[in-house]
C-alpha cells in the first residue's frame, strides 16, 4: 500500500507525460503480482469496486473527531477524503498489500463496510489512508489513460504497444498473464472475441515531398473530419474501437447495429444526415457518453465511411496489397449507414493539389495518399501512407493572459490565452501552449514579465499589446466559451511584433469561419 | 479580581504598559522586543531593539547596520520598567526566542513562532511555566500532523534517483527553512555539493559561523550549476533565474505541503512536508504540558485552537493580530 500511495502522490503532482510514464513503469517493475495488476486497473479506471459514499465517510469521521474541528478542517482542506485521511487518529502504521484493500472493497457487504473501512484506516499512514479512500470513493483523478499504461508496459518488456492493444480487451485485473508475458513468458491467449488490431497510421506530407513520387503508384481519397475507428464483427460479437483501442461501442449502438458483416474494417466514424456528413462538432456530442438517448440517436445519426479492411470473412488480408484489399471492400454488401470513402481521380500531384484546395464539403480536412501496393502494418511507417491536410485557418489575436509552464518550461510563461475584438472589448477565444520555437518562448516570456498588469495566483493579465497569429484546424460552437466558439488544435503560428493590437481580428471574422 | 494586564493587544502588536515596550511590533515603535528574525516579526526602524544575539545579527544581516536606533542583547532575567523579561529558545530558527514577561508573580510567555520537532540548526524549545501562554496557530487544525522530516528527505532522495538527469530545485524560506533542509540532507548522508541561490548565501554563511554544519555549498548563479540539488527561496521559482535549469523538478519545503490543494496552487511537483512551526499534536501537547491558566492565540487558524481549548476546558481567546504572515508566503 505504501508504494501505491507514493506512486499516486507523485502522479498527482507530475504534469509531464513522460515523467508519468517513467514513474508508472518503475512502480510496475518493482511491485509484485497481484498488487501491480490491481494498481494498473485502478489507475486506468478498469477496477469495479463498491463505491463508498461521502456520507459513510462523514459518519466514520464523526465517531472519532469533534464535529466542529472536522468542519473547520474540511473547510480548509476542501476535499473530504483528504480531510479524513489527514485527521484520522494515528494507529499502528502497517503496510498491507494493495490487494488486501482491493479485496476488502470487492467483497465486503454493505452492512460490514463502515467497520471494515475504519479497520483498514487504523492500519495505515496518512498517505496510504488517502490512497485507500480515493480507491474506495472511485476518485483517483490522476489523468492516466489506458493508452499510457500500455506505453509504460511496452517499455518494460518485449511486447510492442500494438501487441498489447491486440490482447488488451481480453484481459482482466490483476492481469497476471500479461505480466508473465512481459517478463518473458508465453503470450496470453486472446480470450476476447472481436479483438482490436493495431491500426496503420500516416505521416504528413506536402507538395514538395510529393513531387519526388510517381503519382501512378498511389491512390488518393478525402480525409474526413470524424474519428478514425476500427469496427470488428466476428462470431456474433461486434465492437467499435477508437484508433488507440478504446472500446467505444456503448456510445454508438446505431453503428453497432449496422455492422452486419463478418470482418475487421478501418474507417471514419461520422454523423451523417441524408447524404451529408455533419461537422465534427455534431459527432462530438455523441462521444464520451455512457448511454445515448433516442432523441440524440435521431438527431445525430452516426455511421461509418470505410477506408480499408484487415480481415474479411475469416481471411486475414493485412499482408495483401492495398489495391487487393480495396477490391474486396468495394465488392462488400453493406448496411446503408456504412459506405466506402470514394477514390479521387487525379492525374498528377498538381491535379490533386487543385482538388485539395477546393473540396466538395466543409468536413473534408485534406487528402490521404496511399501506395497501391502498401501492406496493412501497424504503427506509423514512413512512406506508404501520407496525409496532406488542408491549410490551417488563422486569425490575428491579442495576448490577454499568460501562465507559467511545467517541466522543461518551468519558469517560462508558456500557456497563453488570446482574444479578439468585439466592439471595443477583447473577448477571450482560446488558449495555446505551443507553436513557437524555444527562442520565441524566451521572447514571449520577456514580454509577459514586462507587460503584466495584474496577477491572479499563477496567472498574469497582460497589457493588450501583442498580436499573435493563431492557427487552428477547425471551429465548433460552444456554450462553454464566452465567445461562443471553440477552436480545435490552436497554436501560435507567428508572433506579430509589428502589428498594433487595434488591427487584430474581430470576433465576427471567427464567427464567419464557422 | 483580575490584575492589570501585563500585555495588551494593540494595532501595533502586543504592548506591555508596565514596561512600555512592544513585542514583535508591526510598525516602528520606541522599544521593541523581537522573538526572531523573520521579516514579519523583525521589522526595520524601531528606536530600541532587544533580542537574542543571533536575532540581532540576523536583523543586521538582512536589513543593514542601521536597522534600529539602539540594540541590546537579551541575557538572563532583565528588568524593564516594572516588569522582568527573559528570553528562552523557541526551536523555530536560529536565535528564535519565546519572551517571558513577569509582573507581580504572574507570568505571560509569548512564544513567537515555535516548534517542538528537533531541528539540528537551532536550540530546542524550552517549556517555561506560565499563567498565560501566547501561541501561534499557523497550523492550528487537526489535519496538520507533520511526518518525521527524514521521511520527506527520503522522498526527495528517491525522486533524485528516479530522475537522475533532472535538477531538483527546493523552494525553502531563506532564513531557517533553507538551512534546516540542508542540515536534514546532510544528516541523511547526502554529501554531494548543494547549490544555493544567491539570496541564501549570507544567511547560510552566518549559520556556518554559528557552528551549524551545512557541508559544501556552491553558488546556483552560474549558467552551469554543478549540483543536482538546488535550494532557493520560493519566490525564485517565478523569476527568470529558474530558466537556466533544464526540466527541473520543483520541490517546496513547507508545512502547507500537507494539503494537496496548497501544493497544487504553487505548481509544485514534489511537495515536502517540512515545517519549523508546531503541528496540531505538538501545539496541543505543549498546551497540555504547560497547563497555563489561559491561552492567547495570535495568528493562523485560531478557531481550531480555541475549539480545542474549549474541549480541554482551558480559557482561550484569539488576539486577532493582523500583519503576521503564513509560513513562507513572502
Amino acid at each position: 500500500m505504501k508504494a501505491f500511495a507514493a506512486l499516486l502522490e507523485r502522479l498527482a503532482f507530475t504534469p509531464a507525460r513522460n515523467a508519468k510514464l517513467q514513474l508508472l513503469q518503475h512502480y510496475l517493475q518493482r511491485t509484485p503480482d497481484p498488487d501491480r495488476g490491481w494498481a494498473l486497473a485502478a489507475l486506468t479506471g478498469e477496477l469495479e469496486l463498491r463505491r463508498v459514499t461521502p456520507s459513510l465517510l462523514r459518519g466514520l469521521a464523526a465517531e472519532r473527531i469533534d464535529g466542529q474541528l472536522l468542519a473547520l478542517s474540511y473547510d480548509f482542506v476542501g476535499d473530504l477524503a483528504e480531510t479524513i485521511a489527514l485527521i484520522w487518529p494515528e494507529g499502528a502504521e502497517d503496510d498491507p498489500p494493495l490487494s488486501q484493500a482491493v479485496t476488502l472493497l470487492m467483497t465486503t457487504g454493505k452492512a460490514g463496510l463502515p467497520a471494515a473501512i475504519a479497520g483498514m484506516l487504523d492500519r495505515l499512514g496518512p498517505s496510504e489512508r488517502l490512497a485507500f479512500l480515493k480507491l474506495a470513493t472511485g476518485n483517483l483523478r490522476i489523468g492516466l489513460s489506458a493508452r499510457m499504461a500500455r506505453l509504460a508496459l511496452a517499455q518494460m518488456g518485449a511486447p510492442e504497444v500494438g501487441d498489447l492493444e491486440e490482447i488488451w480487451h481480453g484481459l482482466s485485473p490483476p492481469y497476471a498473464p500479461l505480466f508473465h508475458w512481459i517478463g518473458g513468458g508465453a503470450r496470453p491467449e486472446s480470450a476476447a472475441l472481436a479483438p482490436f488490431r493495431p491500426v496503420m497510421l500516416s505521416t504528413p506530407t506536402d507538395l514538395d515531398q510529393l513531387r519526388a513520387l510517381d503519382p501512378a503508384e498511389y491512390l488518393a481519397e478525402w480525409k474526413w473530419d470524424g474519428i478514425r475507428v476500427q469496427a470488428v464483427a466476428e462470431g456474433g460479437v461486434r465492437r467499435l474501437y477508437s484508433r488507440t483501442g478504446e472500446d467505444i461501442s456503448h456510445a454508438f449502438p446505431d453503428v453497432v447495429e449496422a455492422m452486419d458483416f463478418d470482418g475487421t474494417v478501418d474507417g471514419e466514424l461520422i454523423v451523417r444526415r441524408g447524404g451529408e456528413v455533419a461537422p465534427f462538432g455534431d459527432l462530438q456530442k455523441r462521444l464520451n457518453r455512457k448511454a445515448v438517448g433516442k432523441a440524440l440517436l435521431a438527431s445525430h445519426p452516426a455511421g461509418l465511411r470505410l477506408y480499408d479492411l484487415l480481415i474479411w470473412q475469416g481471411r486475414d488480408l493485412r499482408a495483401k496489397p492495398l489495391a487487393a484489399r480495396r477490391a474486396v471492400l468495394e465488392a462488400a454488401v453493406l448496411d446503408p449507414r456504412i459506405d466506402i470513402s470514394p477514390l479521387l481521380d487525379f492525374g498528377d500531384w498538381d491535379g490533386l493539389a487543385a482538388l485539395r484546395a477546393d473540396p466538395p464539403a466543409a468536413v473534408i480536412e485534406g487528402v490521404m495518399i496511399k501506395r497501391r501496393d502498401s501492406l496493412y502494418v501497424s504503427g506509423r511507417p514512413r512512406g506508404p501512407w501520407f496525409k496532406w491536410k488542408r491549410d490551417p485557418m488563422v486569425v490575428d489575436a491579442v495576448l490577454l493572459y499568460a501562465q507559467r509552464g511545467h517541466g522543461k518550461r518551468s519558469g517560462f510563461h508558456s500557456d497563453f490565452t488570446f482574444g479578439l475584438w468585439d466592439g471595443a472589448e477583447l473577448v477571450p477565444v482560446g488558449k495555446a501552449y505551443f507553436g513557437f520555437t524555444d527562442a520565441e518562448l524566451r521572447e514571449l516570456d520577456r514580454f509577459v514579465r514586462q507587460n503584466t498588469v495584474e496577477r491572479y495566483g499563477p496567472v498574469r493579465a497582460l497589457a493588450p499589446k501583442l498580436v499573435v497569429e493563431v492557427a487552428f484546424e477547425g471551429l465548433n460552437r460552444s456554450s462553454r466559451h464566452k465567445s461562443g466558439v471553440a477552436m480545435r488544435f490552436p497554436r501560435i503560428s507567428r508572433i506579430r511584433w509589428d502589428k498594433p493590437a487595434a488591427e487584430a481580428d474581430r470576433l465576427a471574422v471567427l464567427e464567419a469561419m464557422l | 479580581m483580575r490584575a492589570d494586564p501585563i500585555l495588551l493587544p494593540t494595532k501595533d502588536g502586543l504592548y506591555c504598559p508596565a514596561g512600555r515596550f512592544h513585542i514583535d511590533p508591526l510598525r516602528p515603535v520606541e522599544r521593541a522586543l523581537i522573538t526572531h528574525g523573520h521579516s514579519d516579526h523583525a521589522r526595520f526602524g524601531h528606536r530600541h531593539v532587544m533580542a537574542s544575539r543571533q536575532t540581532l545579527d540576523i536583523m543586521r544581516l538582512r536589513m543593514g547596520p542601521d536597522f534600529a536606533g539602539a540594540t541590546q542583547e537579551a541575557m538572563g532575567e532583565m528588568r524593564i520598567g516594572d516588569v522582568t523579561v527573559g528570553f528562552h529558545p523557541a526551536g523555530h530558527v536560529l536565535g528564535s526566542s519565546q519572551i517571558a514577561v513577569t509582573q507581580g508573580g504572574r507570568r505571560i510567555v509569548v512564544s513567537g513562532d515555535y516548534t517542538r520537532q528537533p531541528n539540528p540548526t537551532c536550540l530546542p524549545f524550552q517549556p517555561v511555566p506560565c499563567d498565560v501562554f501566547v501561541t501561534e496557530a499557523t497550523f492550528g487544525l487537526p489535519v496538520f500532523r507533520f511526518p518525521d522530516p527524514a521521511t520527506q528527505i527520503a522522498k526527495l532522495m528517491a525522486s533524485m534517483a528516479e530522475f537522475p538527469e533532472r535538477p531538483h530545485l527546493i523552494g525553502a524560506y531563506a532564513l531557517g527553512k533553507a538551512q534546516h533542509v540542508i542540515a536534514l540532507l546532510r544528516a541523511a548522508g547526502h554529501d554531494a555539493p548543494i547549490a544555493i541561490h544567491g539570496a541564501l548565501a549570507g544567511l547560510c554563511d552566518y549559520y556556518v559561523s554559528q557552528g551549524v554544519d551545512l557541508g559544501v555549498l556552491v553558488p546556483a548563479t552560474a549558467d552551469e550549476v554543478a549540483a543536482q540539488l538546488v535550494v532557493a527561496p520560493p519566490s525564485a521559482f517565478a523569476s527568470p533565474w529558474v530558466q537556466r535549469f533544464r526540466d527541473p523538478v520543483l520541490a517546496f519545503a513547507s508545512g502547507w505541503m500537507a494539503v494537496r490543494a496548497r501544493a497544487r496552487q504553487r505548481g509544485v511537483e514534489l511537495p515536502l512536508i517540512i515545517s519549523d512551526h508546531v503541528d496540531w499534536p505538538m501545539l496541543t501537547g505543549t498546551l497540555t504540558e504547560l497547563a497555563p491558566a489561559e491561552v492567547w492565540v495570535t495568528h493562523g487558524t485560531e478557531e481550531g485552537v480555541i475549539r480545542w481549548c474549549e474541549l480541554a476546558q482551558i480559557p482561550a481567546r484569539p488576539l486577532r493580530l493582523v500583519g503576521y504572515e503564513d509560513e513562507a508566503e513572502e
